[in-house]
């Protein structure tokens, strides 16, 4: 099992160098020169521009400024941000619970809708509960979700109040220092009331957002799952056993309708990653998705860089990790 | 002379007729059908709407900033959809609106529908290291995920319509060649194929008219999918302020225009997505109804 572990980690090895020559390739393409970003407008004494050319090692050959971009990310340096002189890595893991905490909280609303939602829609198959939900399901899938966003902003936020409109909490009421980065934990721990349901409040409409599209997708695969599964002769010997069917469902069907499904929910780490960037824009979440877009908008490409290596990084290795799993799970594709 | 309609071999009933067996199943499914009709007015609206929009998209009315919709008080006929914040219609932008999205949708689809043929027949032709090149090339862009590297693309050529299309299509290309590949591969251990390549055909005839046709049913599932999710990926595009510029009347872009009349004028923010929203729904539904019907062995149950 280690061994089948360590053979995959293996492999992905050439995906991060190639990863690493794309993302170096493509931000010096970019039209611009990056001096000028950091200096701006106004322009500076041309020692000056040799100075700041020569720190960001500009001025070496391209070759050696790949190697020296490949030996910083190997040793844990994906160079600095153009704006904040901040280092890449910092920002981004300062920003990262937050991506997490939104990520997390989403598939959990999805698979505690999604499943049951998919199971019963199932069981009660060509229902008209059945039918709406699947028609539901296909609306859910094809959600624009940054225009589902605005649209929960304008009814939930605007017109009821019933949450707040952006932000993780109320910055102005309560202030406390991160200490897991995760806005749920740290508000508990700040033994300030009231802290902690703010702080859900602020996380309701984000989730829901992010979460729609992984919840069709969910009920759909538990339901078409759970329709095979049903059809088995193992169900069929537990009904003329005479059980009820509420443990021939839930005990027997569900249980094995469910490993597919949780292979798509460790999958779908990738689509995540995306809708955050639109749902953190959205609602100012202040995640690793609102940073790369603000990024590009400062043109801060060394952040851009680093942070589609990170977000790919983190990608992969969770799938990976997922697929391995997967094979503990259920050892007949073990070696597929 | 009575006999002779007998013989005659009109009279003897055909083999239906594949397009019309496709049609038959395909008609079964009531969502596909209604999804296919909303898609032909989609359609039409995007292609006649020089004739059918009210005003031009960009024209700019200074007397009627953010009217309201013809439904709601203080409006007029003038404006059947209201007017944006800048006086322009709503309605005659979202029909010009369905024209670049469409058009979209149909480039990204057929140049990976054309460059994913040609990748992955080549893959499973081919040698074995060229085959493993190409397809870790799509793993890799597999890697990322889809609107992050979307965003570097667009982020390194600029802004414009033209770039959203080849960073979609990069995005969704590997899908099409694992899915050409896969299918190919499997065809060639068929006995036809083997039978093909005994009598001597050339390779080229063996890909594109022995192998190809027989691969095409799924392809043309996931070619209709694909248009979709590439309206879909371009409006977030639009939406970040990536893809199509203003004053394009692109549907994303519009919503990003939108976001400061989300307490005022609803209808300025409601209408875009709701076009997005009815056709990408209308295409999947299609796409769902032609899957059933291509290929009984994908139905989804």
């Amino acid at each position: 099992m280690l061994i089948h572990f360590l053979k995959r980690l293996a492999l992905t090895i050439p995906t991060f160098f190639a990863l690493m020559f794309i993302t170096f390739v493509a931000i010096r393409l970019v039209p611009g020169d990056p001096v000028e970003v950091r200096v701006g407008e106004r322009g500076i004494s041309p020692e000056r521009l040799a100075q700041f050319r020569h720190e960001l090692g500009l001025d070496q050959p391209v070759w050696k400024q790949f190697f020296d971009y490949v030996w910083g990310i190997l040793h844990g340096d994906f160079g600095k941000s153009l704006v904040t002189n901040e280092k890449v890595v910092t920002e981004f893991f300062t920003l990262f619970p937050a991506t997490v905490e939104l990520s997390f909280a989403a598939m959990l609303f999805a698979t505690c809708i999604g499943i049951p939602a998919g199971a019963i829609a199932a069981v009660k198959r060509g229902s008209r509960y059945d039918q709406t939900l699947m028609g539901l399901s296909v609306a859910g899938f094809s959600m624009p979700i940054f225009w589902w966003g605005l649209l929960l902003i304008m009814l939930v936020a605007e017109r009821l109040h019933l949450t707040p409109v952006s932000g993780r909490i109320d910055l102005i009421k309560y202030y406390f220092e991160p200490v897991t980065g995760f806005m749920l934990i740290d508000s508990l721990l700040s033994d300030q009331k009231g802290a902690f349901k703010d702080a859900l409040h602020h996380l309701i409409l984000p989730m829901i957002v992010l979460g729609t599209v992984p919840l069709a997708v969910v009920a759909r695969m538990t339901r078409s799952s759970m329709l095979e599964v049903l059809s088995e002769d193992y169900v069929r010997t537990a009904r003329a056993k005479g059980l009820s069917p509420a443990r021939v469902i839930g005990l027997h069907a569900l249980r094995n309708a469910l490993i597919p499904v949780v292979t798509v929910i460790g999958l779908s780490v990738g689509s995540l990653m995306a809708g955050a960037v639109l749902t953190e824009t959205i609602f100012s979440w202040p995640g690793v998705g609102k940073w790369l877009i603000e990024a590009i908008g400062r043109r801060d490409y060394p952040a851009l860089q680093g942070g589609v290596m990170l977000v790919s990084a983190i990608v992969i290795l969770v799938n990976l990790g997922v697929d391995v799993l997967y094979g503990v799970i259920n050892p007949r594709i073990r070696h597929g | 002379m009575a006999d002779e309609t007998v013989v005659s071999p009109e009279v003897i009933p055909a083999a239906e007729s594949p397009i019309r067996q496709l049609w038959a199943s395909f008609s079964e499914n009531r969502g596909a059908v209604f999804g296919l009709i909303v898609l032909c007015i989609v359609t039409l609206l995007a292609i006649f709407a020089d004739f059918l929009a009210p005003h031009g998209p960009l024209e700019q009315f200074r007397d009627a900033v953010r009217a309201p919709p013809v439904w709601e008080a203080g409006g007029s006929w003038r404006f059947i959809l209201g007017t944006d914040g800048l006086g322009r219609d709503m309605l005659s932008r979202l029909m010009f609106g369905a024209r670049v999205s469409l058009f979209i949708g149909i480039m990204v689809m057929g140049v990976s529908f054309v460059i994913g043929v040609l990748l992955g027949l080549v893959a499973a032709f081919s040698s074995p290291l060229v085959d493993t090149i190409i397809s870790r090339c799509m793993d890799l862009i597999m890697a990322v995920p889809g609107l992050v590297l979307a965003i570097l693309i667009v982020a390194v050529l600029g802004p414009s319509l033209t770039n959203t299309v080849v960073a979609v299509t990069v995005v969704f290309l590997p899908r099409y060649v694992r899915l050409v590949r896969a299918s190919a591969m499997a065809e060639l251990s068929k006995d036809y194929v083997i039978a093909a390549k005994v009598i001597g055909v050339k390779k080229l005839r063996l890909m594109f008219s022995t192998v190809l046709p027989n691969c095409l049913a799924p392809l043309i599932v996931q070619s209709a999918l694909g248009v979709s999710e590439a309206i879909l990926e371009a409006a977030a595009l639009g939406f970040l302020g990536l893809g199509a510029q203003p004053p394009v009347p692109e549907w994303g872009a519009m919503l990003a225009d939108a976001r400061e009349f989300i307490r005022s004028d609803p209808w300025i923010v409601t209408l875009p997505g709701l076009a997005i929203l009815i056709t990408v729904v209308s295409i999947n539904l299609m796409g769902d109804g032609l899957r059933d019907a291509l290929d009984p062995k994908m139905r989804r149950s």
